[in-house]
């Protein structure tokens, strides 16, 4: 059984190695993959807040904008010279459509002099349309294979969203509910990125049988990501 | 058992049997003669409310329990009803009967069939509740009562029906029962508005407020309407109070009275029946536990708190009108409810924390006039003993704590004109004037005003980018309408002011599965557990074995010994009012003698080893102990202004250099302790009221309270919902998503409305803001420091706090004993 390997920078952050590959693990929920120049984020959901709106609940309309500054920040913090969406980077077929110019204009901003791909996911099959970027169904790099649902089983390189990974985590008798990564040392499971993204629960069914050996989560902190043992997750 | 002796005698008051027969042509010979069929006079207050009735006048009828309070609110409307012409006409809605309890409607319907079957009135009376069957919900509607007995939320939904204005218009009289139960609460926001609304459609019903005694009854009268006349129900005989002092001695600290059980038992043992009150549901479950433990008679002895399942608190209730129990161990779910006649005495156990309450449970015995109420107050440790002798007093003079003045909620005020527009298009500057009729809002700003409007419709953000989306919209005749019968639903499904704390359902575990429903407890407290760990539920202990989406499993553990809660002390924080009596008795060494021994010890002690405070100074004892410095303060302002200002200082000690390592609060005082000494600190300074500025500002913005609070309003004024047709949402899965709401808004739009209304509510109900700025400004120049060499007399019920507080477990109680030995030997000697 090989264990996770995982370091810890001078800064507290934490890297982890997916098949031979080291990603920086950063507490927006992006990984970085510093020898490619890659910066990685799942699940934008970008206009979600007004798909409920349309529905008639009329959640904060600031969750595209708020989702992009991360990603700006992220971007500018990381110097990355290529962008990886893995998927549902919008919420629906309309959400271009409702999104404000300001922010398909920031987005712009985000994609000028560097790659911007969209994987496409199942909330978003058509891929960017009008927005900046382009659209793959999945991409190699190196070893590695960037798509947007896991496939089913153990995966050697794989970093993949859709499943919106939280964990439950109790110590001193608080307990916290954080999204986080998921990463048996094989493949990596990327938190959700979107301000208005869910979770589920790292101990959903839907995660079993995907890692080789009990994963190690990396949970989403305010300043950094922690490294937990999955049989520190208490069950939702 | 021993009782105190009591410095000062309960005053005897008017024996109020007076009758003016001289106003009896006001009834009617049909009533005079059911009344003389009963052996009874009418009374002076009931006959006055008929008068005031045949004057068109609003009024506010305060009398004690068993004044015959609800018979003096009907009987007018009884006179009128019984006059009215034979007519093939349907009727409609005569009168409204609003109560704070589901269970209080559906009693007070029961209760009125007596006279109008004995007297065979012509007059049909019907309850409506959230339990109410569809059916006959959907008849009401269509057939209306003569008589309806409901709840404020069904007000509220009834307002949000189309043809609520028809429905209401031939409306005569509301009656609100327990108005002082609901004045100052988010629900009596939203029914001040929809009695509000009522006046509009029926524009000479008369409001009738029913209240037990209050502080302020002027308050209460505006808040009912404008020009609400007043009648004072003759008083009943003054309640036996006494003061349980167990063996002669008084625990130094700890909030359970463990120690004076087994009186307890006695007392409940020799009373007819007795309710036990305390101040959260965790005692609760662990005096009953005790007084089982103790029951060797096997008397019927039940449980009541708001965590079990509705199903088991009706069995109780059921139990308790039969007169088929002997105790019931209760929180404040039975402050208010249907008249058990049996109840002889009244326990409270730890201290009651404000007057208004304890005159509220007090009253709950005896419901005869002329018979006085017995009580009995059991302090948990020195403080609450002189918080009961204060309380006592206090009880003695009449002299009661009142709520704290507010303005009505934005958050309500958007449900309702969600409301509004659902049961009919509106003016914008009419329901403006009809909002600021209600008293909550009569200081109601347009700009406010339009915020919510703005909310209601298309959400009030900045970026406008709803406006397709709006949920109501201006026609072309100038007035605003729901956008669509599907929106409407929705906010119907909605209604309601009462945000319960997140909850989960207990239920067995019957395989690996979740089965029957035992009851719910806080989601917070359940956190504490682990899987495995044991604890007290409905007054037997259970194995937790985890939680699966809105549910905890367990599984009966019986003679485990169950791993005890952190107690948190009481959950009402000791009123400012009695804070105050406390502080002057403290002050008045004339006074101690009416102390038990070693409280008065207790207090010769501190006054030769430190400082006893005149009434309205602040003492700060520092000192050392155990490696570590301690800052204490005795400010007695309730623990969540202590918590409050604990919070506050500990950042400004942090920046002094001082190094604070953790504090503890109670009602009565706080203490800091650090790793370095606090004896030179410039206490003025530290003490500044400009701590509520900057310091409070940027601990607000983080703190969980305040994400607490922003839920509840997101719940209430509609942002987030509760309900969907079909299902409800979890407790937890509405947290999840107002949090990401939260962080999102404070960055884009930190001045949103419910932002502010947030804020407005931490700083009031969480926080205490208002009391900690009163208690800032006055000890300004009144600050007493005493630096010590060893712990005090007074900060030893502080310091043993900590340990209580921070140590979950009574098992690990002997911990706590051998510190606590160890402590008062250093104090007294």
């Amino acid at each position: 059984m090989n264990a996770v390997a995982f370091s810890l920078t001078n800064d507290g952050g934490l890297s982890i190695e997916v098949a031979g590959v080291w990603a920086a693990l950063l507490p927006s929920g992006a990984a970085f993959i510093e020898a490619e120049r890659t910066l990685v984020c799942a699940d934008l959901h970008l206009e979600k807040g007004s798909a409920y709106a349309r529905r008639g609940q009329l959640l904060p309309p600031y969750d595209t904008r708020e989702t992009l500054r991360r990603l700006a920040a992220d971007v500018a913090s990381t110097q990355a010279e290529r962008i990886v969406l893995l998927g549902d980077t919008l919420h629906d077929g309309q959400a271009r459509d409702r999104m404000a110019l300001q922010d398909a204009k920031a987005l712009d901003v985000i994609a000028r002099s560097r790659a911007l791909i969209w994987i496409v996911g199942n909330h978003d099959p058509d891929g960017p349309g009008g927005l900046a970027g382009s659209a793959l169904d999945e991409l190699r790099i190196g070893p590695l294979i960037l798509r947007h649902e896991p496939r089913a089983g153990p995966q050697i390189g794989e970093l993949a969203g859709h499943l919106h990974p939280c964990a439950r985590v109790v110590a001193q008798a608080r307990s916290v509910r954080r999204r986080c990564f998921v990463t048996d040392g094989r493949r990596l499971i990327l938190p959700a990125y979107g301000a208005y993204a869910g979770g589920l629960s790292v101990r959903d069914a839907a995660f079993a049988g995907l890692f080789h050996t009990p994963p190690l989560i990396g949970a989403l902190g305010r300043r950094r990501v922690h490294a937990v043992k999955a049989s520190a997750v208490a069950p939702d | 058992m021993r009782i105190a002796s009591l410095d000062r005698p309960v005053e005897p008051g008017d024996d109020g049997k007076g009758v003016c027969s001289g106003l009896a042509p006001d009834v009617p010979p049909r009533f005079s003669d059911w009344f003389a069929s009963r052996g009874w006079t009418p009374r002076r207050h009931q006959l006055e409310m008929v008068q005031k009735a045949r004057a068109g006048q609003s009024v506010l009828l305060i009398a004690p329990t068993g004044g015959g309070k609800t018979l003096a609110s009907f009987l007018p409307s009884l006179i009128e009803l019984s006059a009215r012409e034979p007519s093939d006409e349907p009727a409609g809605l005569h009168t409204l009967y609003i109560s704070p309890l589901k269970a209080l409607a559906v009693d007070v319907a029961r209760n009125l069939t007596a006279p109008i079957t004995e007297m065979g009135l012509p007059i049909a009376v019907e309850s409506r509740t959230g339990d109410s069957s569809v059916a006959k919900k959907q008849r009401q509607r269509l057939r209306p009562p003569d008589i309806l007995l409901t709840t404020p939320e069904q007000l509220a939904l009834f307002c949000a029906w189309e043809g609520s204005r028809a429905y209401f218009q031939g409306l005569k009289r509301v009656i609100v029962d327990e108005a002082h139960a609901l004045y100052a609460t988010k629900r009596g926001d939203l029914l001040a508005l929809g009695l509000a609304r009522l006046q509009q459609f029926s524009p000479r019903m008369q409001r009738v407020g029913l209240s037990a005694t209050v502080n302020d009854p002027d308050r209460l009268r505006r808040w009912l309407g404008p020009q609400t006349g007043l009648i004072l129900g003759d008083p009943g005989a003054p309640p036996v109070v006494e003061v349980l002092l167990s063996q002669g001695h008084v625990p130094w600290a700890g909030h359970t009275a463990q120690h004076a059980m087994a009186e307890v038992y006695d007392a409940i043992r020799q009373a007819r029946t007795t309710l036990v009150f305390v101040n959260t549901r965790w005692q609760a479950e662990f005096a009953f536990q005790e007084l089982w433990r103790l029951n060797e008679e096997n008397l019927p002895i039940a449980l009541h708190h708001g965590s079990l399942s509705a199903e088991q608190r009706r069995k109780v209730e059921a139990a308790m009108t039969r007169g088929e129990l002997r105790a019931v161990v209760c929180t404040s779910t039975l402050d208010l409810g249907i008249d058990w006649g049996e109840v002889d005495l009244v326990i409270q156990l730890a201290a009651p924390k404000g007057s208004a309450r304890l005159v509220q449970r007090i009253g709950r015995a005896n419901h005869r006039l002329d018979e006085p109420s017995r009580a009995l107050l059991v302090p948990a440790s020195r403080f609450e003993m002189l918080e009961c002798q204060a309380a006592r007093e206090a009880v003695a003079a009449n002299a009661l704590d009142g709520d704290p003045e507010r303005d009505g909620a934005l958050d309500v005020l958007a449900q309702h004109v969600m409301g509004a527009a659902c049961g009919e298009p509106f003016d914008l500057v009419a329901l403006y004037e009809e909002i600021r009729s209600a008293a909550p809002y009569a200081g109601l700003t347009w700009e406010d005003y339009e915020d919510v409007v703005s909310f209601v419709s298309t959400g009030g953000y900045a970026l406008k980018s709803y406006d397709q989306f709006r949920r109501i919209v201006k026609g072309q005749d100038g007035l605003w309408r729901v956008r669509n019968g599907n929106v409407a639903l929705r906010h119907r499904l909605n209604v309601g002011a009462i945000v319960g704390p997140e909850t989960l359902n207990i239920r067995l575990l019957a395989g690996r599965r979740a089965g029957r429903k035992i009851g719910e407890a806080e989601e917070g407290y359940l956190e504490q557990l682990e899987i495995g760990d044991t604890f007290i539920f409905a007054g037997q202990v259970w194995r937790f074995h985890g939680v699966t989406g809105p549910d905890a499993l367990v599984s009966p553990a019986p003679n485990t010994d169950p791993k005890m809660p952190s107690w948190g002390g009481s959950k009402f924080a000791l009123s400012t009012f009695l804070a105050r009596r406390v502080r002057a008795m403290i002050a008045d060494e004339a006074r101690w003698g009416g102390l038990p021994d070693d409280v008065r010890e207790w207090l010769e002690a501190q006054k030769r080893r430190s400082l006893i405070p005149a009434m309205d100074d602040l003492l700060i004892e520092t000192f050392p102990r155990h490696k570590r410095f301690f800052l204490c303060c005795y400010s007695f302002e309730g623990r969540l202004a202590h918590t409050t200002l604990a919070m506050l200082l500990t950042r400004r000690l942090e920046r002094a250099g001082v190094g604070p390592v953790g504090f503890v609060a109670s009602d009565y005082a706080l203490a800091i302790w650090a790793a370095r000494p606090m004896d030179g600190l410039d206490l003025d300074a530290l003490f500044q009221e400009d701590m509520l500025g900057d310091d409070l500002e940027s601990w607000l913005q983080e703190s969980v309270m305040m994400k607490r609070a922003f839920k509840n309003c997101a719940l209430i004024s509609g942002l987030i919902e509760r309900r969907f047709a079909g299902h409800e949402k979890s407790g937890r899965q509405v947290t999840f998503s107002s949090d990401l709401i939260y962080d999102v808004l404070r960055r884009h739009q930190p001045d949103h409305l419910l932002l502010r209304c947030a804020r407005a509510d931490t700083a009031q109900g969480l926080l205490d803001i208002g009391r900690l700025g009163d208690l800032l400004n006055r000890i300004k120049g009144r600050i007493r420091p005493m630096p010590l060499t060893k712990v005090s007399p007074f900060a030893v019920p502080v310091l043993l706090t900590i340990g209580r507080e921070s140590v979950p477990g009574a098992h690990q109680d002997w911990v706590l004993e051998e510190a606590e030995d160890e402590l008062i030997a250093e104090a007294m000697n």
